[in-house]
């Protein structure tokens, strides 16, 4: 019998670590505390990224990718780009992670072809569009209309709070191409400069501030019919098979967030002073790291096992979604708490752990909300 | 021209060292390791010379236990062509590590040797030197610039007063200082290329060296805390200070 295995990482995982923590190091962090304020970091280091390899992990290799299929691949970079300690850098560096995707598993040969090369290696910026202002969760009732005109699609509506909204080159977008409900909606790549498609202002949010966020506007865009990824009408599917893969990448920032914030709170624990003695040396705040650390050990472990299953090949949609939910509540809790020890300084912009804990804040509702996790797992209970 | 590169495999630079509590040495259970910095400067000089079209074939060796194929892949994945383990699980000293390289160099037949000036565990700054004295070859030191002109190599070195050109003939031994270069980190694509690049395994016995330790370790010791510093009233306390408690002057 095989040996069970103590860890979901191998030795080519730890290397691309070593590079991707280099990369933070040196391309991310002396700047982040500046592209946080800005709203929005150098669309320069989307190249530096591709050209590190650390946007096509994943991906085929035809198109531009590496380590295709390796989940835990993903995972290893994707926790070291979160020791930027910024949730909105990774999200906007990575909203290719939830554009892409249903491209390349349902676009047509040119299509991916024409888009997926130049996006893994920085060049352009791909985005996922589904929520409106009408209805975020509800994506059976989206509104935005696609009607058939000969070889092209006349769009009209809008598209809200769309991660790399303002200024992504290609959107892949849910919209209604039949009658009311899921079995109406289609997938459609719209590229930027398509003519009567228009973004509003960077919107200005609780957190992920290094990311831009815009509303999108269509009308009467036309675009062409080879634009549409899957089936017309089959767009459901492909939007529910992407959440899964966003959802597990929801997590792994929500762990790596608390991780984070957890680590700064026990350095300041130990070396801040009250009372003649450090924070450390009370009881009250040992006990309170010691939770904050189970909370992050268990949310981690948890969402390696919903990997796993994925790795395997299974539809753990249920697993993924409670993940979700409890990574999410160990984000909020645990900033919380690393805030609370850091006292006044944590409310401070300049400490790191204040972001952290606005930044945790969307993890609860971003891919979806956790009453709508609630409402599919019900569902998979048989409720 | 082929270049040799000489790679340690260390306690990562970020660890916080500990020294083990019977003082016989540091603490390396389930420590990060990482290839000496000094020694990614060296895979880079070399990959950068390969750029330039000045080598044609890099050669990546490193000395050690089985688990120092790792620091091998990632000067793989850096650039390097090929790599070479001198597989051993003894304690491989300076010296011994300058005679297998010597070995290698028989062997290998390398236009140019570089190696970082020392390893940042045991900070003994010798391999470079004893490989030079023991291959008969001219050796550069502490480069901060390396200029290879047809069977020249102008170096540059940093040393107390500022810095010193020397010029070497090929072959020569080079070791790099901190600021000869700032190294790349690995692209994910060449980090799957360079597990399909060759790697030879060797022992010392192979080569003909005998690596036993020819010094012993006595006691490591962790330096002593620094004492926190105060806040003198004037310029009279200061002096004071400085001329009775720090004696400096």
């Amino acid at each position: 019998m095989a040996k069970p295995s103590t860890s979901y990482f191998n030795e080519t995982h730890d290397q691309a670590r070593a590079s991707a923590r280099r990369f933070v190091e040196r391309e991310i962090l002396p700047f982040i505390d500046d592209w946080e304020e800005a709203g929005e970091f150098p669309r320069e280091l989307y190249q530096k990224a591709g050209a590190a390899g650390l946007l096509g992990i994943g991906y085929p290799e035809a198109l531009g990718g590496s380590g295709e299929g390796d989940l835990f691949l993903k995972i290893a970079v994707s926790e070291e780009l979160m020791a930027a300690s910024s949730g909105g850098l990774v999200a906007g560096l990575g909203s290719l992670d939830i554009g892409l995707p249903p491209v390349i598993q349902w676009g047509k040969p040119a299509l991916k072809e024409a888009i997926v090369p130049s996006v893994l290696s920085g060049e352009k910026i791909a985005a996922l569009a589904i929520s409106e202002p009408g209805g975020g969760s509800d994506v059976a009732n989206l509104k935005t209309r696609a009607v058939r005109d000969g070889d092209f699609y006349r769009v009209s509506g809008s598209k809200t709070y769309i991660t790399s909204g303002q200024r992504a080159d290609y959107y892949t977008v849910a919209v209604r191409t039949g009658d009311k409900g899921h079995g109406g909606v289609s997938m459609l790549l719209i590229p930027r400069d398509t003519p009567g498609f228009t973004r509003g202002r960077n919107l200005k949010k609780t957190g992920w501030w290094a990311s831009d966020t815009a509303e999108l506007f269509f009308e009467d865009a036309k675009v062409p019919v080879s634009n549409l990824i899957g089936q017309e009408n089959g767009g459901f599917m492909v939007i529910m098979t992407n959440f899964l893969r966003e959802r597990l990448m929801l997590c792994v920032m929500a762990y790596s967030t608390a991780q984070l914030a957890l680590d700064m709170a026990l350095a300041y624990a130990k070396e801040r002073q009250a009372f003649g003695r450090s924070l450390s040396g009370f009881q009250v705040t040992r006990h309170k790291l010691v939770d904050m650390a189970t909370q992050v050990e268990l949310a981690r472990e948890y969402s390696y096992r919903c990997a796993a299953l994925m790795q395997a090949g299974k539809n753990p949609v249920k697993e993924v979604a409670m993940a979700k939910n409890f990574t999410a509540q160990v984000a909020e809790d645990v900033t919380r708490e690393a805030v609370q020890i850091f006292g006044g300084m944590g409310y401070m912009r300049e400490a790191r752990v204040e972001r952290l804990a606005r930044d945790a804040r969307l993890l609860a509702i971003g891919g979806g909300t956790t009453e709508i996790m609630k409402e599919l797992i019900s569902k998979q209970m048989g409720l | 021209m082929k270049v040799l590169v000489a790679v340690k495999r260390v306690l990562d630079y970020n660890v916080k060292v500990r020294v083990k509590p019977d003082n016989s040495g540091v603490d390396l259970a389930n420590v990060k390791m990482a290839m000496n910095p000094f020694c990614e400067i060296a895979v880079e000089e070399a990959v950068r010379l390969k750029e330039k079209g000045i080598a044609t074939e890099i050669v990546v060796a490193t000395i050690g236990p089985k688990v120092t194929q790792e620091q091998l892949r990632t000067a793989l994945a850096l650039g390097a062509d090929r790599a070479i383990q001198i597989e051993t699980d003894e304690e491989v000293q300076s010296l011994e590590a300058a005679k297998l390289l010597k070995a290698l160099v028989d062997k290998e037949q390398p236009g140019l040797v570089i190696l970082g000036k020392q390893s940042i565990d045991s900070d003994n700054n010798q391999t470079g030197q004893m490989l030079a004295q023991l291959t008969g070859m001219g050796q550069g030191t502490f480069a901060s610039e390396l200029v290879i002109e047809g069977d020249n190599a102008q170096v540059t070195r940093e040393i107390d007063g500022g810095l010193v050109t020397v010029s070497l003939k090929l072959p020569a031994v080079v070791t790099t200082d901190l600021r000869l270069n700032e190294p790349r980190y690995a692209s994910l694509p060449n980090i799957m290329k360079a597990k399909k690049k060759p790697l030879e395994t060797m022992t010392p016995a192979d080569l003909g060296v005998e690596v036993a330790p020819r010094l012993t370790t006595l006691k490591v010791e962790a330096p002593k805390p620094r004492q926190a510093g105060i806040k003198v009233e004037d310029v009279a306390q200061l002096v004071d200070k400085l001329k009775n408690e720090a004696k400096v002057i």
